[in-house]
């Protein structure tokens, strides 16, 4: 006899408080085992039944009664072992006998404190709704009086530049016998300006990445300026890159991360001697959309033997990088002198710009920059950014939008008149939906130069399984179940990289049409609408507001 | 599209010359405006070409007003010209239209050409904002050496209800305009040629990148990048803050407004300067088609085009006497005794630029440099 208390399972949690219930069907499955060695959470696993059964096999009843013990395959109902439903059991299922269903009443935020240790995660904000960026379209569509081009035949010229500009006046050009010339002596220190394409790869760090898919973004991006002569760039985010990499002409087409924990930078700078080319740009991270007022955390898991040598680290320890650059004391400290510091550590070559996490106070950090002329851009992440590790309430909670964001900044710009001085660049939520050339536009049509993406090149490159509902999104504990971001070979080996760098440039391509076929019925081919917001009108009038444009019904 | 035409020469001549020509273009504009701008007066104003005209049109009340405010501000009238009006049909009559020569303020006499050029921007600004709002005061231009018309009708008709053909108003620089109306309201700030501190132009086409070029424009901190009632007011003021404010030679505009691309770029031997300019000033870059026909200070008359344009404007014409124009059979009618063969018909990489009384013609092309056609 058991016990009462063992009978009403007190204190057990039931599938249906978990956001993913599994539904395995016992006449499909075979028992092959696939789905319980896949699950990267365990939270399947093989278990037995007894099931008794009653016939009859006379014309009177006659009952009797069979006890089998059957194998089956079991949800747990322990949080830390929840079902993600990234669905990985579905996909190895030789018969189809296994998927995990969303569970609209699930409990799962009341229960996943164990220990006292709030919920962390990967991915990105959970909040399947339509981003501000899905209410925009291009309206004003060029008829009769402005014929609209052929995307296919006429020629058009997507790039944007990072770095700072100087105003018109300030060049340092004299004319002599009807010619404009530099002036000699360089009497004017012209900062340095990359022409890039205007949709980069954002900061993904090596160590948050696993090596099979680091090397195939940066194949593509390596493929996309070499041969479709796309200068596609990529962010390396903190920690460095490969030292191989760092010494080549691919250098190149990175922009070197230096974040709060300042890992890889000594192997940087024991790099610059020996480096074939300067690296595309240098970002500082003060922040990221994602997780506003966090720092890093690279899990010991993560940190492997490349990893430890890239970041000049022992291995197999936390690699936590504070919130802020706490070395610095000051807004002078931490913006000029870090600034001023890596431009000058490049030889003044290099441009150098901050990527702060979306904020109301982001036209303070803009006009600081302003006023730094070293300063050549300002990247800015909305609250819809992706991380590989951060506490739930920060991903799903702190943080600001980004449409709003770029558009303050830039209308303060353009007051100003100095919207080509300093490049914005805009990131967080790109592509939410899947429609990453009309988000991209529209943010540059909002103001940005450039516009760059990270989550979204994870789900088209690598099928990541990650999204709004919470699915998946365990990338914070080094068992991707896609080998994206983990460290541990076993799942790693099953992203080829070929495929990735693959992916990236089918990317690409499409997206280069794409935008084509945004940018020619608005007639524009010269140069990128950069603030061209008369061509742009939201579904939803408060947005239309908010944002200074045309609002459309 | 709005017609064009345009004619530089070293005698005056009547401004019926162009409206005739704008009437062989008859099936592209509507008729529902012309503008026409004069420089270098002959005529009864020629003896002022030293002296600011104010180029406008006024209700009583408002001619009452603007007339107060002048003299407040120290302008002395010195001339006037006003159209003898004849009735035509179809064209409403507005009360006053006005080309008045004025005196510098007394303290202005020993101020810098600067200065005054200041003054007069300012003082035609003011007017225009205290006119705008009831529509009392319409202020085109306040400048020596320039007269400036705008009316709603047909070019021809107009030319007749201000009685032009036996005006004595001529000039040696003048452009007309005939507009095919693609702004919802007939304004006539909305009509070209455009005029800014000595610097003039006209266009037809759309300019789709005028968003982005306005508020660029409109940020560099001078007064008179304002207005915008037109896309290709644009134009004007681009014209004006690369060869004024930034200082370059008239031919950079092309470079300015169509930069060239990384390889053409390459080739040339300023590709530095080029590099930087296309970098600084990408907010000037233009998407037509447009083709622009211009005019600077000292009188060099200039067409310009982009890749867009399809039809390209011509330019054509004799020693002395050239015409531009946006269709080839206005140059017909301004310069028969042209070799036709002859026209100039600028293409993608072209920027022609005639000299002031017409004496030379030279066609500068961003790839290979220089061509003289006519000296
Ligand atoms: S969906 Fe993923 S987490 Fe859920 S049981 Fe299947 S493999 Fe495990
Ligand atoms: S597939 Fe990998 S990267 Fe994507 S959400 Fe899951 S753990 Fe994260």
């Amino acid at each position: 006899m058991e016990s009462a208390v063992r009978l009403d399972h007190n204190h057990e949690l039931t599938v249906k408080d978990l956001p993913y219930i599994v539904t395995w069907r016992e006449d499909r499955c075979k028992r092959c085992g696939r789905c319980t060695a896949v699950c990267p959470m365990h939270a399947i696993e093989p278990s037995v039944m007894v099931r008794r059964e009653i016939s009859s096999e006379d014309a009177s009843p006659s009952p009797k009664v069979t006890r089998k013990t059957v194998v089956v395959v079991r949800q747990t109902t322990d949080i830390e072992r929840y079902c993600t439903g990234c669905g990985s059991c579905t996909l190895v299922c030789p018969n189809d006998a296994i998927e995990p269903v969303f569970n609209p009443q699930h409990k799962f935020l009341f229960h996943k404190n164990p220990g006292g240790h709030p919920y962390r995660r990967g991915g990105r904000r959970n909040d399947p709704r339509e981003s501000t960026l899905d209410h925009l379209k291009f309206t004003r569509i060029s008829m009769l009086t402005d014929p609209a081009l052929d995307a296919g035949r006429h020629e058009f010229r997507i790039r944007t530049y990072l770095g700072r500009i100087l105003p018109p006046e300030e060049m340092p050009f004299r004319v002599k016998e009807g010619k404009l010339e530099l002036m000699s002596g360089n009497s004017r220190f012209v900062p340095p300006v990359r022409e890039i394409y205007p949709v980069m790869i954002g900061s993904m760090s090596v160590g948050a990445l696993s090596p099979t898919m680091w090397e195939g973004l940066a194949m593509g991006v390596a493929y996309l300026n070499e041969v479709d002569r796309m200068p596609v760039v990529m962010a390396s985010g903190e920690g460095g890159i490969p030292p191989r990499l760092l010494k080549s002409r691919f250098i190149k087409y990175f922009i070197l991360q230096i974040a709060s924990g300042y890992f890889g930078w000594d192997e940087i700078i024991r790099a610059i001697p020996d480096m074939a080319d300067d690296p595309c740009a240098i970002e500082i991270k003060y922040g990221q959309g994602a997780k506003p007022g966090d720092g890093g955390l690279l899990m010991a898991e993560k940190v492997t033997k490349l990893i430890s040598e890239i970041r000049g680290v022992p291995q197999g320890v936390d690699l936590p990088s504070p919130p802020t650059h706490q070395t610095k004391y000051s807004i002078e400290e931490s913006v000029a002198k870090m600034i001023q510091a890596m431009s000058m550590a490049f030889g003044f070559r290099v441009p150098v710009f901050p990527k702060i996490s979306g904020t109301r106070t982001a036209r303070a950090v803009l006009n600081n920059l302003l006023r730094n002329p070293y300063a050549g851009g300002l990247s800015i992440d909305g609250e819809e950014g992706g991380t590989g590790a951060a506490y739930n309430v920060s991903l799903d909670k702190m943080g600001h939008p980004i449409a709003s964001n770029i558009r303050d900044c830039y209308l303060d710009l353009a007051r100003q008149g100095r919207q080509n001085e300093l490049p914005l660049i805009a990131a967080g939520g790109v592509g939410k939906k899947g429609g990453l050339a009309a988000n991209a536009a529209a943010l540059i049509m909002l103001g940005a130069s450039a516009v760059s993406v990270g989550k979204y090149m994870m789900q088209a490159a690598a099928g990541c399984f990650g999204d709004e509902m919470n699915r998946c999104n365990v990338c914070n504990i080094g068992k991707c179940p896609r080998g994206i971001t983990t460290q541990d070979p076993r799942l790693y080996r099953r992203l080829d990289p070929e495929k990735v760098a693959e992916r990236v440039v089918e990317v690409f391509r499409a997206l280069d049409v794409e935008l084509k076929k945004i940018f020619a019925p608005l007639g524009r081919s010269t140069e990128l609408p950069i603030g061209m917001s008369d061509a742009l009108c939201a579904d939803d009038a408060d947005i239309a507001q908010r944002l200074q444009i045309g609002y459309v019904c | 599209m709005c017609r064009l035409a345009a004619i530089t020469s070293n005698e005056y001549l009547n401004p019926m010359e162009c409206i005739g020509a704008l009437e062989t273009m008859h099936e592209g504009h509507d008729g529902s405006g012309m503008g026409l701008i004069l420089k270098n007066l002959g005529g009864e104003l020629a003896e002022f070409f030293d002296y600011p005209v104010l180029s406008g049109i006024c209700s009583k009340d408002g001619l009452y007003t603007l007339e107060e405010y002048l003299f407040h501000a120290g302008f002395r009238l010195k001339h006037q010209w006003r159209p003898a009006l004849k009735p035509v049909k179809g064209i409403k009559r507005r009360d006053h239209y006005f080309a008045k020569v004025y005196d510098y303020p007394e303290e202005y006499e020993d101020r810098s050409q600067e200065e005054k050029e200041e003054l007069l921007l300012q003082t035609r600004l003011t007017l225009r904002r205290m006119g705008e709002e009831n529509g009392s005061i319409t202020v085109f231009s306040f400048y020596p050496d320039i007269v400036t018309i705008k009316e709603v009708g047909d070019p021809l008709q107009l030319g007749e209800f201000f009685g032009l053909t036996d005006s004595r108003l001529k000039a040696k620089i003048i452009f007309a305009q005939g507009r095919q109306n693609t702004n919802y309201d007939i304004n006539l700030y909305a009509c070209h040629p455009f005029f800014v501190q000595g610097f003039g132009s006209m266009t037809n086409g759309e300019n789709t990148a005028f968003v982005p070029i306005r508020e660029f424009l409109a940020s560099r901190g001078f007064a008179g990048y304002s207005g915008y009632d037109s896309d290709s007011e644009v134009f004007t003021h681009i014209l004006h803050y690369a060869v004024k404010k930034l200082g370059y030679p008239l031919h950079y505009y092309k470079d300015v407004i169509t930069p060239l691309g990384e390889d053409d770029l390459a080739r040339r031997e300023d590709s530095e300067v080029l590099s930087l300019m296309r970098v600084a000033l990408r907010p000037l870059c233009i998407d037509g088609p447009n083709v622009i026909i211009g005019f600077t200070p000292d009188g060099s008359c200039f067409m310009v085009h982009d890749a867009k344009k399809l039809r390209p404007g011509v330019v054509g014409g004799v020693r002395g006497r050239v015409g531009l124009v946006s269709e080839e059979c206005g140059l017909e009618s301004m310069v028969p005794e042209r070799e036709s063969a002859k026209g100039i018909f600028p293409m993608k990489y072209d920027m022609v630029i005639v000299s002031p009384g017409a004496q030379e013609v030279r066609v500068w092309n961003q790839l290979y440099g220089w061509t003289t056609i006519m000296n």
